[in-house]
């Protein structure tokens, strides 16, 4: 590639790989490699042979582990259930990151940047912490909020089977809605202030503003901000792990992560491990392009 | 573009400006947007506070009394004492371990970032978008598919349990790449670069003490955002790690959280440990939050 790169009209210093590559190199090592290996690996299996002598044999499988995979009930329940679980979260994300925002922008909100520390402070608080701090808050022996319910006679079990997803997402919202809220305010104070000068010059309502400067304005981080929350989402694996020991409504396949490191760790397959890691993947690759393609046939470039 | 980066590149040199109050159209009631932003920071700092006050109650009181009040036999000391006691002080253990993967991590995740993000920026090579949108995959890649295939290489090259196995994963920051290109081609100016270069200097030293000094807000962004990251893996250093000599804080606390259905007293030792790990990162967050106001993050998309 060096040797190329000469012949170009621009002029490449030799000495700017030097600046590339060590980059690039560990990005291969640790990114690519990963990847290649959990893609080779998924299509083998290792098989012992019939009578349990000699050492097992690897074998060409090709889509074996991810017809297994998927025939799996517990698998696919795990894939719906992520899904599920994002199609709770993105929305509450954003609509909650760009409300604050939008309230904290308003000439009202009288403490803006007191309220931007408090917000961002869970950011800084580990998922399995944050999880931790939270599990006590939902097992009524601990929660002062269910306590203060159950005096007022309502009783709610935010680890029974049907609210479980709705506890976890909010573990998720607690930790980076504050985050995500600084992302959109922050690109709140970058527009003009002659822009607001036009619109009240022509009498525009506040609900005026926000509809036709601010959001049009935002949309990119916006759609920044949902990209990585969808692939938060896709990552969901230590809340479950840490709230299993609290619930019977979490099992071993709750999350496909979860299905995935327990068949490379407890059932020992690292082949069926890799296939599942490799479906989350693309399963991240499909929904974030799929997103993206969606917001930009839609209006105008926006990314 | 232009105006957008200029404004994210004074955002964030000014630092602390505050967001300065623009005349906007009348917005609703200043008591609806305030009530809603106080409801909000109840929600944000509930679990903070609860975990201050359950740090300071033995196992029984923490059970036995109301969750947002003192109890009458403070334990604050005593929990204290035995969070950095238990087990021969391993907990200051695994504090030291955690700074040591975030903040070597960051370190070197934020140079090789930067210095890969700049040559991307300055030095149009052939082949240059179709690195730059491979590195950008990488960001769409959730860390916990990669998580599992690299124990299985490391498993192969014998780094498993090791810190390396922890440390060199957690150098590779693709965001830092991305964010570190918009940052160069805005801020360091193509003249300096020319200038420099007739004035004899090479090209590793523009950029380390040029470029560099130029990027200094980009840099700052990448090591925080990279040393949040690392201290909140969890997945990566549960896979890897299996001395608990080794594990950094998160890893330690869920050790002792599996524990308490043994001995009560370890619920203490993880919510005392939990809010002192949760506080020091909160405090580290605040702190340096007016360096880091995510404008870069937010004005990275537009364009």
């Amino acid at each position: 590639m060096a040797t190329r790169t000469h012949r170009t009209r621009a002029r490449i210093p030799r000495a700017a790989w030097v600046l590339i590559l060590p980059f690039v190199i560990m990005f291969a090592a640790f990114f690519i490699a990963p990847i290649v290996y959990a893609v080779v690996q998924s299509l083998f299996a290792t098989e012992s042979s019939g009578l349990g002598f000699g050492a097992p044999e690897t074998k060409f499988a090709f889509f074996d582990n991810y017809v297994r995979a998927f025939s799996d009930p517990t698998f696919s329940q795990s894939l719906l259930r992520l899904l599920l679980f994002s199609a709770i979260l993105v929305p509450l994300m954003v609509v909650t990151a760009l409300g604050l925002a939008l309230l904290l922008d308003s000439a009202s909100a009288r403490f803006p940047r007191v309220f931007r520390i408090i917000s961002f402070a869970p950011y800084g608080v580990p998922g399995v912490v944050a999880t931790l701090l939270w599990g006590f808050l939902y097992v009524p022996a601990t929660s002062p909020i269910l306590q203060v319910l159950s005096n007022w006679g309502i009783d709610v079990n935010p680890l029974s089977s049907s609210a479980v997803l709705f506890a976890i997402a909010n573990i998720s919202l607690w930790g980076f809605a504050g985050y995500n809220m600084v992302i959109l305010s922050s690109a709140l104070d970058a527009i003009p202030s002659e822009l607001y000068e036009a619109a009240r010059v022509d009498g525009a309502s506040a609900w005026a503003t926000i509809w036709h400067i601010k959001l049009p304005l935002v949309r990119p981080s916006v759609i920044l901000v949902t990209v990585f929350t969808i692939i938060g989402t896709l990552q969901l694996f230590v809340e479950p792990l840490v709230l299993r020991p609290l619930t019977t409504a979490i099992g071993t396949t709750f999350t496909p992560n979860l299905a995935a490191y327990n068949q490379a760790f407890a059932q020992g397959n690292s082949n069926l491990a890799s296939a599942m890691a490799v479906i989350v993947a693309l399963l991240g690759f499909v929904v974030s392009f799929g997103f993206l393609r969606f917001v930009n046939r839609k209006g105008n470039r926006a990314w | 573009m232009v105006t957008a980066t200029r404004n994210v590149t004074r955002a964030l040199t000014v630092g602390d400006n505050a967001p300065r109050r623009r005349r906007q159209p009348a917005g609703p009631s200043v008591y609806a947007v305030n009530l809603v932003l106080i409801v909000a920071a109840v929600y944000f700092l509930l679990p903070l506070i609860w975990v201050i006050i359950a740090a300071t109650k033995s196992p029984a009181d923490l059970f036995g009394t109301f969750g947002l009040w003192f109890s009458d036999t403070p334990a604050a000391w005593h929990n204290l004492v035995a969070l950095f006691t238990q087990d021969g002080g391993v907990f200051t253990r695994w504090l030291v371990n955690s700074v040591i993967y975030s903040g070597l991590g960051a370190l070197v995740a934020m140079v090789l970032a930067a210095a890969c993000g700049y040559a991307i920026a300055k030095y149009p090579f052939r082949g240059r978008e179709a690195l730059f949108s491979i590195i950008l995959g990488g960001v769409l890649v959730p860390a916990t598919v990669i998580a599992l295939p690299l124990y299985f290489l490391m498993n192969e090259v014998g780094l498993v349990g090791s810190y390396w196995s922890v440390l060199l994963p957690s150098m590779v920051s693709p965001f830092g790449v991305y964010l570190a290109r918009i940052h160069a081609s805005a801020s360091v100016p193509d003249e300096v670069i020319e200038a420099a270069r007739l004035d004899g200097a090479g090209e590793i030293r523009i950029f380390a003490q040029i470029a560099a000094r130029m990027m200094t807000p980009a840099f700052v962004t990448i090591f925080l955002f990279q040393f949040v990251t690392i201290w909140n893996n969890y997945l990566l250093p549960l896979v890897m790690l299996d001395d608990t000599k080794s594990f950094p804080v998160t890893l330690g606390l869920t050790l002792w959280n599996g524990q308490t259905q043994r001995d009560p007293m370890f619920y203490a030792l993880v919510v005392m440990g939990s809010a002192v790990s949760a506080l020091i990162l909160v405090a580290l967050m605040s702190s340096l939050q007016r360096f880091w106001r995510a404008d870069l993050t937010a004005g990275a998309t537009k364009g």
